[in-house]
């Protein structure tokens, strides 16, 4: 498997691995995000409680989801590039980063606006909601701390070093809020428990889920391709890739 | 390894006694922040009491992130941290000194002053215990989360409002339990249990905390 997976700690084929995986990520997107956003917003049925208002699920449960899954691939991340001294894996912590913070405030967004119908204000310190926002506070620091450094490489460093500081504090935090104060409803979907959502309102939204976690890949990889870019910008093969678009460009592919 | 562990502290102390202000800044400022309010929002014991550990937590949060400075800082300007570095014991166990150090030059008058605070906002004296023991807890896992923070930023021009960026939404849970503990005692509640997470999470990070900031200053001096 190392043998396998070697290679790859070059920029060069990160780079041509990413590619190839991009248009497959853009594809998924594309058609999850419609198929479960018309199933979802027009097919799905109404709540018998809380009426049209709840089809805000299907944003707002995806991009939370979405949010952490994107912190703790960031840590695994952070993990392997502190652990193993790979670039590349520093890089994608960078990457994925600003990613996760606006699908945070997408979360966030989204709750806000469910609970102006639902409970009857736009913020209430519900310990859902400040987890949350604490989260989007502990993005916004991983990237101020990254782009802070003007050495890219001790910036990723020390991106992943408070990577793996937030995610050993995250829980702590998830659970001091949770015993200060609660209202928000339990998880809906848990992976041990019967879901609690009738199937023509879970299908749609598993599938936006999907969607969402598509969405995520799509953006990290063509951030992490631009990463790559960046900071590789005086070797050979950057200059030549790029010497081949313009060609391309000047001989008439318009 | 323990004569250099008392070496470290000694020449900390040493070195804030020769420059007294930079201990007593910080201080001034906590009191300062903690008379503010009942000027802001009136002198109704009742209210003031009621407030008073949010008050005094947070202010206490943010005299240690003035202090913060300091803990590297100058070690990293003139080249003594490089030295730290460079010797035979292992990083994580001398800066577990330093911030032991920084603890006692930062953490322990804030307690020493808290007495003086209390009556300031009309704190009963079960009340206050529960603040004392908080405080005792609580301030060195804001030494050492803290130094996480400096050591990320020693490097850096304008560090200041970085650290606290990166430093305040992780105190968060201490601020949280503290509180939690406080407002238990004003209400004769047993405080125990918080106290005790409270431990916890001090042992966890005095457990881990010192590889990370070694970590961290590795990355800044290189």
């Amino acid at each position: 498997m190392w043998k396998w997976l070697h290679p790859y700690a070059k920029p060069e084929r990160s780079y041509q691995l990413a590619g190839k995986l991009l248009p497959w990520f853009t594809v998924l997107t594309i058609i999850t995000f419609l198929v479960g956003s018309v199933w979802g917003l027009v097919f799905a049925p109404a709540d018998y409680q809380q009426g049209d208002s709840f089809r805000i699920i299907y944003i707002h449960v995806p991009a939370a989801m979405m949010a952490m899954v994107a912190y703790s691939s960031m840590a695994i991340a952070a993990f392997i590039a502190l652990v193993w001294q790979i670039r590349m894996a520093e890089m994608t912590v960078a990457a994925t980063a600003p990613v996760g913070a606006v699908f945070t405030f997408i979360a966030l967004f989204t709750g806000a606006a469910w609970g102006k119908p639902m409970w009857g204000a736009w913020w209430v310190w519900d310990a859902r909601l400040t987890s949350e926002l604490i989260l989007l506070f502990v993005y916004l620091g991983i990237i101020a701390l990254y782009n802070a450094f003007s050495d890219k490489v001790l910036a990723g460093r020390a991106a992943s070093i408070l990577t793996l500081v937030g995610v050993i504090n995250l829980p702590i935090i998830h659970y001091s809020v949770v015993w200060w104060n609660t209202l928000h409803q339990g998880a809906t979907i848990s992976k041990f428990e019967k879901p609690s959502m009738a199937p023509e309102m879970l299908w749609p939204l598993i599938i936006m889920i999907v969607a969402f976690g598509a969405f995520l890949g799509t953006l990290t990889l063509m951030r992490f391709r631009n990463e790559i870019l960046a900071r590789e910008n005086h070797r050979p093969w950057v200059t030549a890739l790029i010497s081949d678009i313009n060609m391309k460009k000047l001989t008439g592919e318009k | 390894m323990f004569k250099a562990f008392s070496q470290v502290v000694s020449k900390e102390l040493k070195g804030a006694f020769r420059r007294q202000s930079d201990i007593l800044n910080p201080i001034w400022f906590f009191i300062i922040v903690v008379t503010l309010f009942p000027l802001g929002i009136g002198t109704d014991p009742a209210l003031l009491k009621r407030i008073a550990p949010g008050i005094i937590w947070v202010a206490a949060l943010l005299a240690a992130l003035l202090s913060f400075e300091r803990l590297f800082k100058d070690d990293f300007i003139d080249g003594s941290l490089e030295q730290l570095m460079l010797t035979r014991y292992p990083l994580p166990w001398l800066v577990s000194a330093k911030v032991f150090a920084h603890w006692l030059l930062t953490g322990l008058p804030v307690l020493l002053v808290s007495p003086l605070l209390a009556t300031f906002l009309a704190l009963d004296v079960e009340t206050y215990w529960a603040l004392f023991l908080t405080l005792l807890i609580g301030t060195p896992i804001l030494s050492l989360l803290g130094a996480i923070g400096v050591a990320l930023t020693v490097g850096l021009r304008k560090g200041g409002i970085l650290l606290s960026l990166i430093m305040l939404p992780l105190s968060i849970p201490i601020l949280i339990f503290s509180t939690m503990a406080i407002d238990a005692a004003a209400y004769g509640q047993s405080y125990s249990g918080l106290l005790a997470l409270l431990g916890a999470m001090l042992v966890a990070s005095i457990t881990l905390s010192p590889f990370a900031i070694a970590a961290s200053l590795r990355v800044s001096v290189s």
